[in-house]
C-alpha cells in the first residue's frame, strides 16, 4: 500500500503536471464525496489526491455567451442557489439537488458526479438533455467534449493521463424551452436511481415541440441520450399519443442489469413511466418559459 | 428488602410532582452539543489499532491460517486466530459463541472473523490483513432457511440432530436445529367448527437493528490478566459473564465499563469484536481499539431472523376465531437462539383462541447468527397474523376493531404459554383505536387504511442498583441496566417523587460491571421496570433511615418520624416541637450518626405488564411503480402509566420508523456466491426523515398493579404491528394482498399486474 500524498496546486498548470507526473493511481479531489467515501471502503487507494479547490475560478458560476460557464469545484448547493441558473435550467437543478443531501451537497460537485461514471449519476441525464459541454484540460491543450462522452462505462471516463475538467459550457436557451428530470428510487432522498430521466423541449408559439432530448439513466453502462424518443416528441404537442410513444421508445432503448437495486423488468417499465411524467413537466416549463 | 415494595403498589389515587411530566433528559445536553462520549470517542495511552480479517466465502473448511507475513511488518504488534483462544467444544453455549467471535474449524458466513491484528495504525493494521494467508477448503453453502431444511440441503454441523424430531428423523444429519409444537384444545374440531377459513403463506427477511453507532470499543489487558473493557454494550454483565466463558478468564478481574449507546435496538446485547479486542491486548500488551465499519457491522452483527409463515385460520360468522394453525420456519445463521419462541407464543397472544396449534422450525444456514431485535421474531410473524385476522373480518363482514374486540383478551385469561393475564390494557387500547380522530375520520381518495394489533410480554429479571445521598442532600442513583433509550432519566424521576424534591436535585449514572451485582441483558422491555423497581425500594429504604437518624437527632422514637416532600417531621405534636429537618440537613451530620447514607437492591424482578398496541396506517401507492407513500400513522398503545410522555412517544414514535423500514425496503440481498451485496445504507434501505410522516399518538393508561408507578414497558410493543398495519393498508389501497416482507416497489409491481391479468 503506497503512503497518499496529497497536493492542492494553485493553478490549472500544476494540477496538470502533478497528475502527469503521477506515479500510481492519482484522483482529482473536488467535492470528495465519492473519493474519500470510496477511499474509506477500500474501493479505491490512490496514491496522489489532486485538490483542485485552490485553483483560482474553480468555483465560478457565470453568464457566458447567453448560457452558463460553471466551474469544476462549484458545489451542488452553490449551484441550487444560482438563481439565474435555476431559472434557465430547472431540470439541472432537479438532478443536483437528488444528490446526497444538503451537506453533501455543499461539497459535492456535477463535476465529480459525472467523471465518478456511475450511470445512476443524477446530475448527468439533464446536463446530457441541456447539450452540456465538458471543457478539459490536460497536458495536450484543451478540448471541449459532450458530457455524454466523458463517461465510457461504470467508473471509466474518456479522460487521458493528466487530464481533468475545468468547467462546463451551458449554452443559451431559446424561448419555449424547459427541461426536467425525475428518477425513481424506494426512498424519497439520500439514495441511488434505479432509473432516471431527462428530457429538455423547445416549443413553438402554439405549443409543438420543435426540438427535443430524452436521456436515460441507471439503465444502461452509461447514460443514454435516445434520439428515438426525442423524435416520438418532436412535431407534436407532448399529447397522449406522443408519450405513448416516448415510453415505448424509452423502454425499448434500455438496456439495464439485475442488480441490488433493482430488477431488469421493474427498470424498463419504471423507464417508460418517468419518461412520460417527466415530458409533461419539461412541456409544462417550457409552455411556463414564454 | 421487597417488604418495603410490597407493602404499597401502585396507588391509584396518587397525585405525582414529577411522575407524568416530561422534562428535559439530563443526559440530552451532551448528546445534543456533542459532548456525550460514545464508545469510539475514546482513546487510552499507547492505544493500538485492531482491525479484522473476515471470510470472504459463506462456507469453507478452514485448512490453515500464515500469519507470519503479517507479524513481521513494522508496526504490527499483535496478529491472532483460532489458536488464541481455548477450545471449546461444538455444539454447545460456549462452543458457539467463541467459533462467532473467531471461526475455528469452518467459517460460516461471508465476513466470519478467520483473524486479527493490532498495529500502529489503522493503515498498517489493514496492510497486515492482506499479509495473512488462508487456506480455505471451500464448501457448497446455503443461506435461505426453507432451502437448508430441504433434504440434500449443504450440512453447516455434521453433529446436529434436530431437537424434538422423532423417527428416523430423529438420527439424521440436518440444518434444523428444532421441532417444536405448542399447541392446546383440538384443532381439526375448531376448524370443523368455522364458517370462514383463510389460509396463506407469508415470508420475510432478516432485518438489522440499524444502530447508527457501531461498535467500538478498547480492551486493556494488564500484564497480570487484568481486563478493561470500554465498550457500547446493552448488557455488560453478560459480556463480562462470556468472555469468562470463552476464554478462561475470571469475571472478577474482568471490568467492563458501558460508553454512552448509539443506539442498540437488542443488536448489542451480544459481543463481536470484544473477545477479539482482549485478545490481541493481552498478546500486544498495550491497549487495543477496534471500531467496526458499517459494512462490517452489516456482514458480521446480527440482524433478527427471516421466516416463513403458513397460516391457516377460521372464525364463525358471529366473529368468534375458533381454530389457528400455524406452521413458522426461522433463520438463525449458523448457530441456534432465533428466539423463535416468542413467535410462537406471541402469534396469536391478543385473542383468546381455543384451538391453536404452532409448529416452529429453527433452521441454520450461511448467514450472520441472528441477534435480538426489538421483540425478537414477533412482528415478521405478526405481519402474516394480523394479515389474516384483517381478512377473516373482512370476509365475515364485521368491522375490522369490533372483530379484535369481540375476541380480545383481558384480565383472568390464561394464555397457550400458561401465563394468567392480571391487570391488561388491550380492551382499552382497542376501544381508544376506535375513538381516536384517525380512524374516525374517512380514508382519504387513492388511499388503503391499515389495522393490526400488536402484543408485547415485557420483561423483568435480575437487577442491581445502588443509591447515596451526598451532604449536601442530593441524591446520587448507581444503575446496572444499561441506558438505552432514556432510562437514567425515568430513575431519576422516580426517584424525585419518592423524595418530593426536584428532579434537578438527582442524577444517575451508569455502573461498570465491578461496582453492582449482576444485571440481566437490558432488553425485553425491562429496564424502567426492573430498574425502577430497585430504585423505588432504595429511595424507600433511605427515607427510612432519615427517619431513622432525624430520630436519633431529635432523641426520639423511630415511629415519632414521618418524611414529606424532602423533609423529616415529627409525626404529631405529641412527639415534641421540632422544626422539620431537610435531607441536607440530615445528611450534611452524618459525621455524628451513623456515617453516609445510601441505599442498595438486588432483585429478581417478577410482575411486569404486557403491552398492547394498535396502529393505524393510511397508504397512497404509486399505481406505475409500486411505489408506497405511508401517509398517516397512528399507534395507539397501554403503557401501564407514564413516568415521561415526552420518553414513552418517542418510543412508539422510533418503533414506527422501523416498522416503515422492514415493511418496505429493508432487507439482505444474497448474490449467487453467497455474499451480501448491500452492506451500506446506501443500498440497504433504512427510511430517512422524508419517507416518514409525522406519527400520532394515543396512549392509554391502564396501570401494572405490580410497580408502584403501575408502568410497563413500552419499547418493544410498538414494533410489533406496524409492518402488518402497513400491509394491511397496502392491500387495501391496491386491492390485492401482499405476503412477502419488504413489500419493495418491483414485488408490489409484479403483484398489482398478476391480479390484473
Amino acid at each position: 500500500m503506497p503512503d497518499l500524498r496529497f497536493e492542492a496546486p494553485g493553478s490549472l498548470a500544476d494540477a496538470v503536471k502533478l497528475l502527469v507526473a503521477a506515479e500510481g493511481p492519482a484522483r482529482v479531489l473536488a467535492g470528495g464525496t465519492d473519493v474519500v467515501v470510496q477511499m474509506e471502503m477500500d474501493m479505491i487507494e490512490p496514491a496522489l489526491l489532486v485538490d483542485i479547490k485552490r485553483i483560482p475560478d474553480m468555483g465560478r458560476i457565470v453568464q457566458e455567451e447567453g448560457g452558463f460557464r460553471i466551474g469544476a469545484a462549484a458545489s451542488g448547493m452553490e449551484i441550487c442557489e444560482h438563481e439565474a441558473l435555476c431559472a434557465a435550467w430547472p431540470g439541472i437543478i432537479d438532478g443536483v439537488k437528488l444528490i446526497g443531501s444538503v451537506q453533501v451537497k455543499g461539497r459535492a460537485t456535477i463535476t465529480g458526479n459525472l467523471c465518478n461514471a456511475s450511470p445512476g449519476a443524477d446530475s448527468v441525464p439533464p446536463m446530457v438533455t441541456a447539450g452540456a459541454l465538458a471543457h478539459v484540460v490536460g497536458p495536450n491543450g484543451e478540448r471541449d467534449v459532450p458530457v455524454e462522452q466523458i463517461p465510457t462505462s461504470p467508473g471509466k471516463t474518456s479522460l487521458g493521463k493528466g487530464e481533468l475538467i475545468e468547467s462546463f459550457k451551458l449554452p443559451a436557451r431559446p424561448k419555449n424551452s424547459g427541461d426536467a428530470y425525475m428518477r425513481f428510487t424506494p426512498r424519497t432522498e439520500m439514495d441511488i436511481a434505479v432509473v432516471g430521466v431527462a428530457v429538455n423541449l423547445t416549443l413553438d408559439e402554439a405549443g409543438v415541440c420543435t426540438a427535443a432530448r430524452v436521456a436515460l439513466g441507471a439503465v444502461a453502462p452509461t447514460v443514454l441520450l435516445v434520439p428515438e424518443c426525442a423524435d416520438a416528441l418532436i412535431g407534436t404537442k407532448v399529447d397522449d399519443a406522443a408519450l405513448a410513444k416516448l415510453a415505448a421508445a424509452a423502454s425499448a432503448a434500455c438496456q439495464p442489469i439485475d442488480d441490488k437495486r433493482g430488477t431488469k423488468e421493474f427498470r424498463i417499465e419504471g423507464t417508460g413511466v418517468l419518461a412520460r411524467r417527466v415530458a409533461q413537466k419539461a412541456y409544462e416549463r417550457a409552455r411556463a418559459n414564454a | 428488602m421487597h417488604d418495603i415494595l410490597e407493602k404499597s403498589g401502585f396507588n391509584p389515587d396518587a397525585n405525582y410532582k414529577v411522575v407524568g411530566t416530561s422534562p428535559i433528559k439530563h443526559d440530552g445536553y451532551d448528546k445534543v452539543t456533542g459532548r456525550a462520549k460514545f464508545s469510539a470517542d475514546a482513546f487510552a495511552p499507547g492505544m493500538l489499532v485492531g482491525k479484522v480479517l473476515r471470510s470472504p466465502h459463506p462456507h469453507a473448511i478452514v485448512k490453515s491460517i500464515d500469519t507470519s507475513k503479517a507479524e513481521k511488518l513494522p508496526g504490527v504488534k499483535a496478529v491472532i486466530t483460532r489458536e488464541d483462544f481455548p477450545e471449546k467444544k461444538a455444539g454447545t453455549g460456549a462452543g458457539d459463541m467463541t467459533r462467532i467471535a473467531m471461526a475455528r474449524e469452518k467459517v460460516y458466513w461471508e465476513g466470519h472473523p478467520v483473524a486479527a491484528v493490532a498495529a500502529t495504525s489503522e493503515r498498517i493494521a489493514k496492510k497486515a490483513l492482506k499479509l495473512i494467508e488462508v487456506d480455505y477448503e471451500v464448501l457448497p453453502f446455503v443461506i435461505d432457511e426453507v432451502e437448508a431444511m430441504q433434504p440434500g440441503a449443504p450440512i453447516l454441523h455434521d453433529y446436529l440432530r434436530t431437537k424434538g424430531a422423532t423417527g428416523a428423523d430423529a438420527d439424521k444429519p440436518t440444518n434444523i436445529v428444532e421441532r417444536s409444537v405448542l399447541k392446546q384444545g383440538d384443532i381439526e374440531k375448531g376448524f370443523a367448527e368455522a364458517d370462514v377459513v383463510i389460509e396463506r403463506s407469508f415470508d420475510s427477511k432478516p432485518m438489522h437493528q440499524g444502530y447508527i453507532e457501531l461498535q467500538s470499543c478498547i480492551a486493556n489487558t494488564s500484564d497480570d490478566g487484568q481486563v478493561d473493557l470500554w465498550c457500547c454494550t446493552q448488557a455488560p454483565w453478560v459480556y463480562r459473564d462470556r468472555l469468562t466463558a470463552i476464554m478462561d478468564i475470571d469475571s472478577s478481574k474482568i471490568k467492563i465499563q458501558q460508553s454512552e449507546l448509539g443506539g442498540g435496538f437488542g443488536g448489542k446485547t451480544t459481543f463481536y469484536i470484544e473477545p477479539l479486542a482482549v485478545a490481541l491486548s493481552r498478546k500486544a500488551k498495550a491497549a487495543v481499539k477496534m471500531t467496526m465499519t458499517r459494512a462490517e457491522v452489516l456482514k458480521g452483527t446480527g440482524p433478527v431472523s427471516g421466516t416463513h409463515a403458513k397460516i391457516k385460520i377460521g372464525a364463525k360468522k358471529d366473529g368468534t376465531i375458533v381454530a389457528a394453525q400455524s406452521e413458522l420456519s426461522f433463520q438463525t445463521g449458523p448457530y441456534t437462539g432465533s428466539a423463535f419462541v416468542n413467535a410462537q407464543q406471541a402469534i396469536w397472544t391478543r385473542y383468546d383462541i381455543a384451538n391453536v396449534e404452532t409448529l416452529c422450525y429453527e433452521v441454520v444456514s450461511n448467514r450472520p447468527k441472528v441477534a435480538s431485535f426489538r421483540a425478537p421474531c414477533v412482528p415478521q410473524i405478526i405481519f402474516g397474523a394480523e394479515a389474516v385476522i384483517t381478512e377473516l373480518a373482512q370476509a365475515i363482514g364485521m368491522d375490522e376493531l369490533d372483530f379484535r374486540l369481540k375476541n380480545a383478551v383481558a384480565k383472568g385469561h390464561t394464555t397457550i404459554y400458561g401465563q394468567k393475564f392480571d391487570e391488561i390494557g388491550l380492551i382499552e387500547t382497542i376501544e381508544a383505536a376506535k375513538n381516536c380522530d384517525h380512524y374516525k375520520s374517512p380514508v382519504p381518495e387513492g388511499q388503503g387504511r391499515g389495522i393490526a394489533c400488536g402484543f408485547w410480554f415485557n420483561r423483568g429479571g435480575e437487577t442491581t442498583g445502588t443509591m447515596s445521598l451526598a451532604p449536601d442532600g442530593t441524591v446520587n442513583i448507581i444503575l446496572g441496566t444499561a441506558d438505552v433509550a432514556g432510562s437514567r432519566m425515568s430513575m431519576a424521576m422516580m426517584a424525585a417523587e419518592e423524595f418530593g424534591i426536584p428532579v434537578d436535585r438527582v442524577r444517575a449514572t451508569l455502573a461498570d460491571t465491578n461496582a453492582l451485582g449482576f444485571n440481566r441483558v437490558t432488553a425485553g422491555s425491562r429496564t424502567t421496570f426492573s430498574s425502577g423497581m430497585v430504585v423505588v425500594n432504595n429511595a424507600r429504604q433511605i427515607i427510612g433511615e432519615l427517619c431513622s437518624r432525624a430520630a436519633k437527632m431529635w432523641k426520639v422514637p423511630e415511629e415519632g418520624v414521618i418524611f414529606e416532600d424532602g423533609f423529616c417531621r415529627p409525626a404529631s405534636s405529641n412527639v415534641g416541637d421540632f422544626e422539620p429537618m431537610s435531607m441536607k440537613e440530615i445528611s450534611s451530620k452524618t459525621t455524628y450518626t451513623m456515617g453516609a447514607i445510601s441505599a442498595h437492591s438486588e432483585m429478581n424482578v417478577t410482575g411486569a405488564g404486557p403491552g398492547f398496541a394498535v396502529h393505524i396506517v393510511d397508504t397512497e401507492v404509486d399505481k406505475e411503480t409500486g411505489f408506497v407513500a405511508v401517509k398517516r400513522y397512528t399507534i395507539v398503545e397501554d403503557a401501564g402509566k407514564m413516568i415521561s410522555p415526552i420518553q414513552v412517544e418517542g418510543q412508539l414514535q422510533g418503533a414506527a420508523v422501523q416498522a416503515i423500514g422492514w415493511a418496505l425496503n429493508e432487507e439482505y440481498i444474497y448474490g449467487a456466491d453467497g455474499r451480501l451485496q448491500n452492506a451500506g445504507f446506501l443500498d440497504y434501505r433504512m427510511p430517512v426523515a422524508s419517507d416518514v410522516p409525522m406519527i400520532d399518538t394515543v396512549i392509554v393508561e391502564v396501570p401494572n398493579p405490580k410497580h408502584p408507578y403501575g408502568l410497563r414497558g413500552v419499547g418493544e410493543v410498538p414494533l410489533t404491528p406496524g409492518p402488518a398495519a402497513i400491509g394491511n393498508a397496502i392491500a387495501n389501497a391496491i386491492g390485492v394482498r401482499p405476503t412477502s416482507l419488504p413489500m419493495s416497489p418491483p414485488k408490489l409491481l409484479a403483484l398489482m399486474k398478476s391480479a390484473k391479468a
